[in-house]
Formats: C-alpha cells, sequence, structure tokens
C-alpha cells in the first residue's frame, strides 16, 4: 500500500512536472506567434500608410538623388516581405534598429521613454484601485440610496470629461493658484542629470540615489498626472466592482454570514470584496494595461515624455522602427499583465490552484 | 462599516497632503529657461540638420565663416570665424583669413583645414541640405580642389561659376556652414562617416555654448562656453525643454518656472499681454504661407481660373481674426527683410470680380476641387476660411485634412489639386525662394525637381527660370534686388502660387529677460545675447 503510494505520486510528480514544462512551453510557443502576428500586422499598416518614411529622414527640401540613396539605405527598395523578414531577423538578435526621428538605437529610446510611461500609470493605478475599489462597494452596499448617486455622478463625470481639459483644469487649479502641485514635466528642469538612471522610474531611482529633495520633487510632478489619469481609472474600477458587489450580495451565502452572526464589516469586505477579487483583478489589469499604453493627451498637457507620445509621433513620421519598437513593448506588457492576472487568480481562487491538494 | 470608512478618509487625507515644497519663484539670474515645441529636431550635425530647432541649437553651438550681427540683423553678413575675405576679379575664388585665437569647446584651435574639412564634409555626405552648398558646384571629385586650406590660416573656395558673392556669403552662413572641429570628428568616425553617427546627437563646434545633454522630445541643455570669442555669455546655463501645449507654456510663464515661452496661441498671448510681470516681443520670421493649384489639373491651368482664386481670398480678413498676431498679409514669394522684398499687395477680397473670372473661363458654378491641408490648428482655420470664401465665389470645396507627411508625399508626386501649406527659406538669400517658386528648367514628370515648388505644381516657366538664374549671378547688390522685384511682380500676376501670409513670432517673456534675439527671417535664435 505504501509502496503502491509512493509510486503513485512519484507519477504525480512526474506528470506534473512535465505538464508544467509542456505549459511553459506551450505558453512561449503562443507568445512567440501572438508577437509575431502583431509585428506582421502592425509592419504591414505601416508600409500601407499613405506617409513616405523617406520624407521623415530627408526633409520636404531633399532632391530626389538624396531621396533615392536614403530609400535605398533604409532597405525600402526590397519588397515588403524581404523588408519584414529582414526586420525579424535583426529583431531576433536583439537589434531593433535606430528611430528616424531621435538618431538613438529605438531600444536606447524605450529604456528612457517607456521608464515614465510605467511611473506615471503605477501611481494612476494605485490611486484609482485605492480609491475606485471602496467606493464601488460604497455604492453597492447603498444602493438607489445617495452615496450610490455621488459615486456614479463621480464615475459619469471621469467618463465624460474631456482628459486634454481635465488635465489643463487641474494645472490651472493646482499648480496655477493653489500652488499645490508642481507644474508639467517629470521634475523641475534644475533637477534634471543629476539621479543617475538605474530604473528609469524617478521615484525609485532618487531613493536609490539618497536623494530625498528629488523624490518629493518628482512626487509633486506626478501626482496631479497621475490623479487626472487614476480618475479615469476610478471611474472604471467602481463602476465595475459595484456591479460585481451587487452580484455578490444578492447571493444566499450573504444571509448565511449574517445568520452566523458575522459582523457587517466582515461580512462585506471579508467575504463578498473576498469574491468579487477575482474578476476585479481582470478589470484593474486591464485598465492598468490600458495607461502602460501610454496616454498621448495627459503626455502632451503635462509634457510627460512618455512611450504614448513617442510612439504617436513616430507612426505619424511612418518611423517604423520606433513604431515596431513600441508595439513590442506594448504588447509584452498586455501578455505580462494576462499572465499576472492568471497568477492572482491562483492566489484568490482556491479553485484556480490546479495540482495543489 | 464606519471604521472602514474612517481609515480610508485617513488614507485620503495622507494622500492629499503630498503637496510640493515650495515651486521656484523665478529661475536663477544666470539660467535660462525656455518652453518651446523641439520635437522636430532630427539630427544634430550641421551637415544634416534642416529643422527649425535644429537650427536654433546648433546656431548657438557652432560657428561659421560668415556670420550676423544678432543686434543688427538688417545689416547682413559680417565676418565670422573668417575674420576677412578676397573675390577674385572673375567672381568665382573666394580666399578666407581665419580668426585668429579661436578654439573650439575641446581646446583645439580653430584652423582653415577644420573649416575646409567641415565644407567638405558637408558636401561628402550629401544630406538634404548639402545642396545649399553643391548648388556652386562641389562635387565629389572635385572638393579637394575647390575647397582647401592652403595654410592654418587661408582657405580658398572656387566656384564652377560667377555667382553673387552675396549669395555665396548668405549660403554659407547657414546651419550647414557650422565649422566642426575636425579632430574630434575623426575621433568619433565609424566606416568611414566622417563623424556623421556621432554628431547627429553630439556637437563638436566653437560656439557661445556646449551641449551637455539632448533627449530628444523632452529637453536639451547648453553650458555657457566661457572663452567664446564674442564674449562670455550672461546666461550660464540654458535648459529648453519641450512643451508643445500652449497652455501648459503660459502657465509656466507665469508662475516663473521659465523665462521664455516661445508656442503660445494667440489667447495665451493675449493673457501674457495683460500681465504685468510679463511682455511679448515680435519677430517677422520667414515662412510664408501659400496655396498653388496643381497646372496638370484642368481647368485650375487655365489664367482666368489662376486670377479667380487670388481674389476670392480674405486676407485681410483672416489675419484681423483667426490669425491675428501670427502671421502679417504678404503676397509675393520673398519674405520681408529678404534683399529684393516686394510689399505689393495686389489682391483682396472681390468676390464679384473673381465670380466675372470664372464665368469667364466657363465655370460660373460648375468647379469642385479639393485642397490638400496639413491637420493643424492654423493651417486648418485658414482653410475653412478659404473654403468659405470660394464657396461664395461659386467654387465647391472639398477640404483633406492630413499629417504633414502625408500631404507632402502626394505633393511631391504631383498629385494635388490644390495644396494649403507653407514655405520656410533655407538659407538667408533671396535665391533660396526665388529658386523653388520661380525655377522650373524641365516640367518633365522624368525631371523628378521635387525639390522645387514650380515643378511640384507642373508649372512649366522656361523664361522665368532664365531670369531667376541670371538674378543669382548679378554682383551688383542693387540691380540684384530689383531684379528680384521684377520676377515677383509677374509671378503675383501670373504664377499658380497664392502667397498668403508671412509669419510672425511672438515670444512670451517674463519682464527681466532682455536681449533674446529670435533671428527674424534669416538667422535662428541666440542665447549669449540675454542678459537678465
Amino acid at each position: 500500500m505504501s509502496l503502491n503510494g509512493s509510486t503513485a505520486r512519484g507519477r504525480r510528480a512526474w506528470l506534473s512536472s512535465r505538464s508544467g514544462a509542456f505549459k511553459t512551453a506551450r505558453l512561449l510557443l503562443s507568445l512567440a506567434v501572438t508577437m509575431l502576428g502583431l509585428l506582421m500586422i502592425t509592419f504591414v499598416i505601416g508600409r500601407v500608410m499613405p506617409i513616405d518614411p523617406v520624407l521623415s529622414v530627408v526633409g520636404e527640401r531633399a532632391s530626389n538623388e538624396v531621396y533615392e540613396a536614403t530609400r535605398k539605405a533604409m532597405g525600402l527598395d526590397q519588397p515588403i516581405i524581404i523588408q519584414f523578414f529582414n526586420y525579424i531577423r535583426e529583431v531576433l538578435t536583439g537589434n531593433f534598429g535606430k528611430s528616424l526621428l531621435t538618431s538613438r538605437p529605438v531600444i536606447e529610446d524605450i529604456a528612457r521613454v517607456f521608464p515614465a510611461t510605467l511611473e506615471l500609470a503605477t501611481v494612476a493605478t494605485i490611486l484609482g484601485v485605492f480609491f475606485g475599489v471602496p467606493a464601488g462597494v460604497i455604492a453597492a452596499v447603498n444602493q438607489g440610496r445617495w452615496p450610490d448617486q455621488i459615486v456614479r455622478l463621480i464615475g459619469l463625470f471621469g467618463y465624460s470629461m474631456p482628459i486634454f481639459w481635465l488635465g489643463l483644469m487641474g494645472l490651472l487649479i493646482f499648480y496655477g493658484k493653489l500652488d499645490w502641485v508642481a507644474g508639467p514635466g517629470r521634475l523641475d528642469i534644475f533637477f534634471e542629470g543629476i539621479v543617475p538612471q538605474v530604473t528609469g522610474v524617478i521615484l525609485i531611482d532618487s531613493l536609490l540615489a539618497g536623494e530625498p529633495e528629488i523624490f518629493w520633487n518628482a512626487l509633486s510632478h506626478i501626482i496631479l498626472p497621475a490623479s487626472v489619469l487614476g480618475y479615469y481609472s476610478l471611474a472604471y474600477i467602481s463602476r465595475m466592482t459595484r456591479s460585481f458587489m451587487l452580484e455578490q450580495l444578492a447571493q444566499e451565502y450573504m444571509t448565511t454570514a449574517r445568520v452566523k452572526g458575522l459582523s457587517e464589516l466582515a461580512v462585506i469586505w471579508r467575504h463578498a470584496l473576498g469574491n468579487v477579487m477575482v474578476p476585479l483583478v481582470t478589470v484593474i489589469a486591464l485598465s492598468y494595461a490600458n495607461l502602460l499604453e501610454g496616454s498621448v493627451l495627459t503626455e502632451i498637457v503635462f509634457a510627460w515624455p512618455g512611450i504614448g507620445f513617442y510612439i504617436t509621433n513616430a507612426l505619424l513620421a511612418a518611423d517604423m522602427n520606433a513604431v515596431l519598437g513600441g508595439t513590442v513593448v506594448v504588447g509584452l506588457v498586455f501578455v505580462g499583465l494576462n499572465l499576472l492576472s492568471d497568477l492572482l487568480y491562483r492566489v484568490f481562487d482556491p479553485r484556480a490552484r490546479s495540482g495543489e491538494e | 462599516m464606519s471604521k472602514f470608512t474612517s481609515a480610508w478618509a485617513l488614507g485620503l487625507l495622507a494622500a492629499a497632503s503630498f503637496t510640493a515644497p515650495a515651486a521656484y519663484a523665478e529661475t536663477p539670474k544666470d539660467t535660462l529657461v525656455i518652453a518651446a515645441a523641439i520635437d522636430d529636431i532630427v539630427s544634430l550635425d550641421p551637415a544634416e540638420a534642416f529643422e527649425f530647432s535644429g537650427g536654433d541649437l546648433l546656431g548657438n553651438t557652432y560657428d561659421n565663416l560668415v556670420t550676423f550681427d544678432p543686434k543688427n540683423l538688417s545689416a547682413g553678413y559680417i565676418p565670422g570665424l573668417a575674420e576677412s575675405w578676397t573675390v577674385s576679379e572673375d567672381g568665382k575664388t573666394f580666399t578666407f583669413t581665419m580668426r585668429e585665437g579661436v578654439t573650439f569647446n575641446s581646446g583645439n584651435p580653430v584652423t582653415a583645414e577644420d573649416a575646409a574639412f567641415s565644407l567638405r564634409r558637408a558636401v561628402l555626405l550629401k544630406q538634404t541640405p548639402s545642396f545649399i552648398l553643391t548648388q556652386f558646384g562641389f562635387t565629389e571629385e572635385n572638393i579637394n580642389d575647390t575647397i582647401k586650406a592652403t595654410d592654418a590660416k587661408t582657405l580658398v573656395i572656387t566656384t564652377d561659376k560667377k555667382y553673387a558673392t552675396s549669395f555665396v556669403l548668405n549660403c554659407l552662413s547657414a546651419t550647414i556652414g557650422g565649422i566642426v572641429d575636425k579632430t574630434v570628428a575623426m575621433e568619433n568616425e565609424k566606416d568611414g562617416d566622417m563623424g556623421h553617427e556621432w554628431l547627429k546627437t553630439n556637437t563638436a563646434g566653437s560656439g557661445a555654448y556646449v551641449l551637455k545633454s539632448w533627449k530628444p522630445n523632452e529637453s536639451y541643455v547648453l553650458d555657457a562656453n566661457a572663452g567664446y570669442w564674442r564674449g562670455a555669455p550672461d546666461m550660464k546655463r540654458v535648459f529648453v525643454r519641450h512643451i508643445s501645449e500652449s497652455a501648459s507654456q503660459r502657465l509656466l510663464l507665469e508662475k516663473g518656472d521659465i523665462d521664455v515661452a516661445r508656442n503660445l496661441s494667440p489667447e495665451d498671448i493675449a493673457a501674457v499681454t495683460a500681465n504685468g510681470d510679463l511682455r511679448v516681443d515680435e519677430d517677422l520670421r520667414g515662412r510664408i504661407v501659400y496655396m498653388s493649384l496643381n497646372q496638370k489639373k484642368a481647368p485650375l491651368n487655365d489664367p482666368k481660373v489662376i486670377e479667380a482664386f487670388k481674389w476670392a481670398i480674405d486676407y485681410t480678413g483672416m489675419t484681423e481674426t483667426i490669425v491675428r498676431g501670427q502671421y502679417t498679409v504678404h503676397q509675393a514669394f520673398l519674405p520681408l527683410t529678404y534683399l529684393g522684398e516686394l510689399k505689393d499687395k495686389p489682391y483682396k477680397l472681390d468676390i464679384a470680380k473673381a465670380k466675372a473670372l470664372l464665368a469667364e473661363a466657363g465655370h460660373a458654378d460648375d468647379l469642385t476641387v479639393k485642397i490638400n491641408v496639413r491637420n493643424e490648428a492654423a493651417y486648418m482655420a485658414i482653410a475653412q476660411a478659404i473654403q468659405g470664401s470660394l464657396t461664395e465665389a461659386g467654387i465647391k470645396v472639398e477640404l483633406t485634412p492630413m499629417t504633414g507627411k502625408q500631404s507632402l508625399t502626394e505633393y511631391r508626386a504631383r498629385e494635388h489639386d490644390i495644396y494649403l501649406g507653407a514655405w520656410g527659406p533655407d538659407y538667408p538669400d533671396p535665391h533660396t525662394n526665388a529658386d523653388t517658386f520661380a525655377d522650373n528648367p524641365n516640367n518633365s514628370d522624368e525631371a523628378k525637381l521635387t525639390g522645387k515648388l514650380a515643378w511640384r505644381n507642373a508649372w512649366d516657366i522656361p523664361e522665368m527660370s532664365k531670369e531667376t538664374q541670371a538674378a543669382v549671378q548679378e554682383s551688383d547688390r542693387d540691380v540684384r534686388a530689383e531684379m528680384y522685384r521684377t520676377i515677383q511682380k509677374e509671378h503675383q500676376m501670373t504664377s499658380p502660387f497664392v502667397p498668403m501670409f508671412q509669419k510672425i513670432e511672438q515670444t512670451g517673456l517674463r519682464k527681466n529677460v532682455e536681449g533674446l534675439v529670435t533671428g527674424s527671417a534669416i538667422s535662428s535664435v541666440y542665447y549669449w545675447t540675454v542678459t537678465k
């Protein structure tokens, strides 16, 4: 019996490790196919756009000789399929090429602009979750009463106000009039270049460098754009939380919990919200991913040098190396956050923990 | 529930207490902080840079053989790194004597060899602005003979034929004529590129400032060159931050976080004007806004139809409303302040006349045209105003908003009906615009003279092309100016171009900022003249 038992355990372990490897391989393969598809579509869109990338380089005044030489140097005289394979070959060796607009390697550009977006999106999402989830819960608990109406009104406002306007108004009030926060940009310009770039996230780099003054300056710069973006997340997150909660609050186990004598606090915040966490994680991850794509308008108003502005600018100038590099990053972010929310599922939902006993 | 709510409120309070440390009331006395849209900078190599912001940066980090006096730009060129020059009798050979005691930021002395190297590499690298030099007949084959240093102090340049002296010297004052430190460039050479890749993102000049950092679409920082030969700049450091949004620039200016705002909208300019701590400086720039009719597309090639368009535009109406303060009415292809400028404004809005002309041409009510326009606020506003007045005259207009690159692609392929856009001079000599608006030696598709607006609009002008070519060789300054005026008058009457406005640049400044010269039509911004 014991012998049989240990054999069974061994086989299970072997099967589970094998299925783990299989899962990883499958994951990697699907990742590769997704990225390849993404690149291919972006590449084709880039080439069929009625914008001439050569002109982005040589400018309006170029003679035909300069134009043709540049076109050739850029490999644009080749058939599009060859261009694509050349590009993929380069990418596989880690070379994303140079951006036409900045004359620098795309990797270097992205290492500069993505941390700015990451920083902004993260703070915005933290704000959105911190205020959005409780607001959604309160609204659900008080369904139809004034707290619910207020939360819905705030959400509606967040949904319908143009972000450009909201950003400018925020700047006018909190920077211009009240002087509570710093103005556009990531740092006061006098602080630029003092902190060595480690992660590219100034809030972290300044602490690593032991520069609290710069940390506070960066915080006072980020708080307004992050609040504006966070407001949008808040509107979405609170609405979703509310509807998830309403569903849970109508379940019979709620009555059971109350009958068992649990406090209202525990019933709502532990049991109901606990069960809502699973779908909520997906909602939060999606909203985070959206912010990580970069928000062009917010970036323009707040002079925030993020990836949204970078990709948009590149796209309008047919700077395809930059667009494709940016697409890869955004694609990876989406895939990564999907994986992360899968993992979090397992944390929050015991039923999803397969292979565990 | 109430416990949680109070905990949450506490958290909210904590978050709200992250207030900023007090902002600077004003910037330091020896520092200039500028907000500008600088996302057009593509390269910092003088042989390649050809954008406004790039010109601004390079104008302050490099010197040319010939330069301008920022305090008197209208006086024209003056000696720069070349202390003096002579021109041979046949007008083809220019001998420059280099200024002594000038050094590059690296500490290397500026020699005639550096000057020869810089001009040669600009020709050899064949980047877009190279035509400014190659139009004098410099080629890969003859460059070693036509541009050479005979000793450390003497540079000799020989052109292929006689050109107006002012033309040659004006061209040498353009960004492409920036003198590069040969030693530094060659230390950074890769695959025989004469330091091109390195110089795209670094500078190696002798200018008033040294580039400390450039982050594309973000900012650049310049440090003063204390040993600058024209005098050490007062502003020890210049920060230029990319801020494209006018309202953001204005807020920063009002708060004193920046000294200069360079891209303010008319509304924000009005607010800045009304603010006692700030002021607005105006400067006439070189950009001409024009409309052009593709002569391949009938009936846009009918002279009567062309003239009808010229009478169907409300020039002053626009400068009084939608482009107030940003543009002034100007109806000739040379910008005001250029040699040979023409101030005549023969056209004004006259719908009846336009209608009569269309009727004579047999197109009283049946004309439908497509106008390609850049999808930018100012151009769109102009386009819509034009659409309005043309409709009154009986012309149906479809506006096609496009990105700048998109509209250009179609324009260069001669596929547009009507193009609405702008042209800025490439170098401070009248030939720069005459060459594009009034010269088209070969109108065939195969000629692909895509750099010439006359060709892009398929305007066949063998006679005017000859006149333009003659003007560029005329040594007598006054005669030359008169020749350009004659060409422009004819151009106003017969060409399919409708020049409408010349750009006015309005800059918002803190009251204490003095001496900022934005360069007028012929030059770029000067930081070293600024005091606070």
